[in-house]
């Protein structure tokens, strides 16, 4: 792999933003054909150098070289996005860039050519096409992407790139928002796509699938480069220990003892946008059982969260918690009944960024006793409860009165978290609980959950990361289309049997089988 | 050399305050083109415009005379703005603010003045808040713009004045002048001097600031406010009753613009007319604009904006330039604060591009 020539060199990168080294003389090399992986922590500096590279920071030192037209490596103009793009960059932001009202084709041609041109479109989808026959990034181009699911956004994203003729690839936590299968056909596609040619940068924090799909780790701590190895001869253990700096501690659970049901959907549909939609789900939630939710993204998740999270009723069907209906939507009601609810998109729905982390911590309870008396707040209150949080949660701020935006994903979800199970809550619903986030963080949330259940609370985890579902559910269901279908105990359960219940294939019962 | 914009993660107070003063200076020295082309000297004439907004008691009476009703209807502006409801409607809920206190304050009823101003108050808070809940209640279970129907709402609201004050509500001995029978003594509001024409609506409007900065800062519906305006869904998740609150804020808003009227009628007319506002709810978005949404603000804002109308009025009588300089002055300021807050949202950087190898 090391003989085909270099398509991008970095060179001792720097940057600082204030006191903090976000990146420490980094340099690495990519070749033609090749996936590297960039492997680190949350706040290690992958994004920064990626967006160094992508000309949104300007690094302090160093220089981005690109193999040019010409046969040599050419140094790019720093803060330019315009001229990485011209090089051949093309960057998947963890986050993606595309407008909402417009549809998947009108995305990807964005940028490039005026909207308004007769013709061109049938053009644009001829090479689109193309592009998709050669890769098998494989979806409906004329929906607005408001309309799409998040790994079907992230399809568009990628086409976006390669529409622009791509010669590097680089994708930040790609698999974030993927089913193990889709994740697996990312893989091949990127590995067909180095086969020809391109070269791929692959941001993450995942070692499983870091060892599967790249040729090339490179390991960032802190900022530094902490290792670069071979996959190939690559020890996952090593490479954790390299990622963290000290080894990470394995979470041990113990068996589940179910107990009383305390939520209950009784033959529940949800009408609405297509994406919510329910159709007659049965679903028991026991306490000191953790259910995990298995499914494909937009096939009902974010209907059975709206309905624990109290932003939706049943059109039909009965809902109960503690053996009683629920029958007018109140997330108020439910965070008062001792519901704990972890929102899918955090960013979005968990935090008002524009609020100090005192303010995130005690906003679900702000009119209890605990923290305003008379409509008065109590503001000593509150900050004692978010120091204590801070401590002990290990939420990473600046302190109780730091603006939540400045938070990352990581200290968001924590913060998250010691706002909900701080009360002891009884039910729990964990919407992606660890999506974006870190190998200490990840573990960290496990052990929360499962101290959890191990309490006596009943809880659901909504995860498209199997692996994540496997450590921590006792018990799987499967949601496909809307339908809920029970898949049994994870004893019993393999990978393979849920990836088949996600595309809808029914379980057959194992009795009737043999 | 390149120009390069990083956003801030925090402007400081000292920051805020040289962006502000910044403003304010190159607003001044923006107006003095216009002076210079109309024949007059730009110290002068600004001086001419202090001297005429602060000089003597009478001026500064006059000046706070005329900030009077801007406070409430920037404070109206200022809290609806921080839910994110676009309340451009406070001319007509200042008017029906002034509608209410004639209606009620012309005889219908005698009170000792002690509990006839209040009741006049009350009224116009609850007319002018009902102007502004009925659009919020259509925006809610509709999804019409706000923006839209407040804004219409301004002008259906000042004919239907035009027509009251033209037809039953006219005054048989107003010679036939279109205006309103007058309000009962007890339910004019006291004037704060003799022989000035300050009157007790200014301490309504500071106490309706203080009010405002301590339900923002120290109470829950301050809080809910602030998460509603800033991030509906999570607000939403979290359990805060969205449509609740931005009622709530609606009520408010438009009742403080409707205090407003009560104000210009019960202190300074006497009676309703069609002009008795020229203009105050629209000045008070500039207002509010100009202090950044902030209650205390809003206070130094409005004093600004009468100042320089009230300034600029006794500069033009002596210089002979014309008074809407003063409107310049204020559409000059409003457009450097709101440059100035780009500013406080992000950092420039000067840069040297470096040539490609």
């Amino acid at each position: 792999m090391t003989d085909a020539p270099v398509l991008l060199s970095l060179q001792n990168i720097t940057k600082r933003f204030g006191p903090l080294i976000a990146n420490n003389a980094i340099s690495l090399d990519l070749h033609r054909g090749e996936i590297l992986a960039l492997l680190g922590e949350n706040g290690a500096g992958k994004t920064t150098l990626m967006n160094i590279l992508f000309g949104h920071y300007v690094q302090d030192e160093g220089d981005v070289r690109v193999l040019a037209d010409h046969g040599a490596l050419a140094t790019l103009p720093p803060g330019s996005p315009g001229a990485a793009l011209k090089a051949g960059l093309g960057m998947v932001h963890q986050h993606f860039t595309l407008a909402e009202n417009l549809s998947g084709l009108d995305n990807i041609r964005l940028g490039t050519e005026p909207l308004l041109s007769f013709g061109r479109e049938a053009t644009a989808r001829a090479k689109v096409k193309k592009i998709t026959a050669e890769s098998g990034l494989d979806v409906d181009l004329d929906r607005r992407v408001a309309d799409l699911t998040v790994g079907e956004k992230q399809r568009i994203e990628i086409l976006k790139a390669l529409y622009r003729d791509a010669k590097v690839l680089i994708l930040d936590e790609p698999t974030a928002v993927l089913t193990p299968q889709e994740a697996e056909g990312l893989f091949v596609v990127l590995r067909r796509l180095a086969e020809n040619g391109l070269g791929v940068i692959f941001i993450s924090h995942k070692l499983g699938e870091v060892l599967a799909v790249s040729h090339r780790i490179l390991v960032l701590r802190a900022g530094t480069k902490a290792g670069e190895l071979v996959t190939a001869k690559a020890d996952r253990r090593a490479i954790a220990d390299l990622m963290v700096g000290k080894a990470v501690a394995e979470v041990v659970r113990i068996p589940a003892l179910p107990g009383e049901t305390l939520m209950e959907f009784d033959g529940v549909s949800l009408n609405g946008a297509g994406r919510q939609a329910l159709s007659g789900v049965n679903l028991k939630l026991r306490s000191g059982e953790i259910v995990g939710l298995a499914g494909v993204s937009g096939n009902g998740q974010s209907g059975i969260a709206a309905l624990i999270s109290g932003l939706a009723v049943p059109s039909s069907g009965t809902l109960r918690l503690y053996g009683e209906a629920i029958t007018k939507a109140s997330p108020r009601d439910l965070v008062e009944a001792g519901v704990a609810r972890m929102p899918e998109d955090r960013q979005h729905d968990g935090v008002v960024g524009t609020m100090s982390v005192a303010d995130n911590i005690a906003i679900e309870e702000v009119r209890s006793p605990a923290f305003s008396k008379m409509g008065l707040l109590d503001r000593k209150a509150m900050r004692e409860r978010a120091t204590s949080a801070i401590s002990g949660y290990d939420v990473r701020c600046p302190g109780p009165d730091a603006e939540a935006r400045l938070l990352s994903g990581g200290n968001v979800q924590k913060l998250i978290l010691a706002r909900v199970l701080e009360r002891e809550p009884r039910v729990i619903l964990a919407n992606q609980p660890t999506r974006g986030l870190d190998v200490g963080a990840q573990a960290e949330v496990h052990r929360r959950i499962l101290a959890a259940r191990d309490r006596g609370a009943a809880v659901l985890v909504i995860s498209e990361d199997l692996d994540e579902l496997f450590a921590l559910a006792d018990r799987f269901v499967v949601v496909h289309a809307g339908e809920l279908a029970d898949a049994g105990s994870s004893e019993s359960l393999d990978r393979g049997t849920i990836g088949l219940m996600m595309a809808g294939q029914a379980r057959t019962p194992v009795g009737i089988a043999s | 050399m390149s120009l390069r914009l990083e956003p801030r993660d925090h402007a400081s107070v000292s920051l805020k305050l040289t962006v502000s003063l910044a403003a304010g200076v190159i607003a001044l020295l923006l107006v003095a083109v216009p002076v210079i082309a109309a024949g007059g000297t730009p110290l002068e004439a600004y001086w001419l415009m202090l001297q005429g907004a602060f000089g003597s008691m009478f001026a500064l009476s006059e000046t706070l005379n005329r900030a009077t009703p801007l406070i409430l209807t920037g404070l109206a502006a200022a809290v609806a703005f921080r839910a994110k409801l676009w309340n451009i409607g406070a001319e007509g809920q200042l008017y029906i603010g002034a509608l209410a206190a004639v209606c009620v304050g012309s005889g219908l009823m005698q009170l000792p003045p002690v509990l006839m101003i209040p009741t006049v108050m009350v009224a116009g808070f609850l007319a002018g808040g009902l102007m502004m809940v009925i659009p919020t209640i259509i925006k809610q279970r509709f999804g019409a713009d706000e923006v839209v129907i407040t804004l219409l709402l301004n002008f259906v609201v000042i004919l239907f004045i035009q027509m009251l004050v033209e037809g039953v509500l006219k005054d048989p001995l107003s010679m036939g002048w279109p205006q309103s029978v007058p309000l009962i003594a007890e339910a004019k509001l006291p004037k704060l001097l003799p022989r000035l024409r300050m009157h007790w609506g200014l301490i309504t409007g500071l106490v309706a600031a203080l009010i405002l900065w301590l339900m923002v800062r120290k109470t829950v519906l301050g809080f809910e406010i602030r998460a509603v305006g800033e991030n509906k869904a999570a607000a939403r998740f979290a359990g805060i009753p969205v449509d609740a609150t931005m009622l709530k804020v609606a009520l408010i808003s438009g009742g403080l613009a409707g205090l407003a009227g009560v104000g210009e009628v019960a202190g300074v007319k006497d009676y309703l007319s069609s002009d008795l506002s020229p203009g105050f709810g629209y000045s008070g978005i500039v207002v509010a604009m100009l202090a950044g949404l902030s209650p205390v603000g809003t206070v130094i804002a409005a004093v600004f904006v009468a100042a320089v109308f009230v300034g600029a009025d006794s500069m033009s009588r002596a210089t002979g330039i014309s008074s809407y300089i003063a409107d310049l002055v204020v559409a000059l300021s409003l457009l450097c604060v709101l440059v100035g807050s780009f500013f406080l949202r992000f950092s420039v950087k000067f840069e040297r591009r470096q040539v490609g190898a």
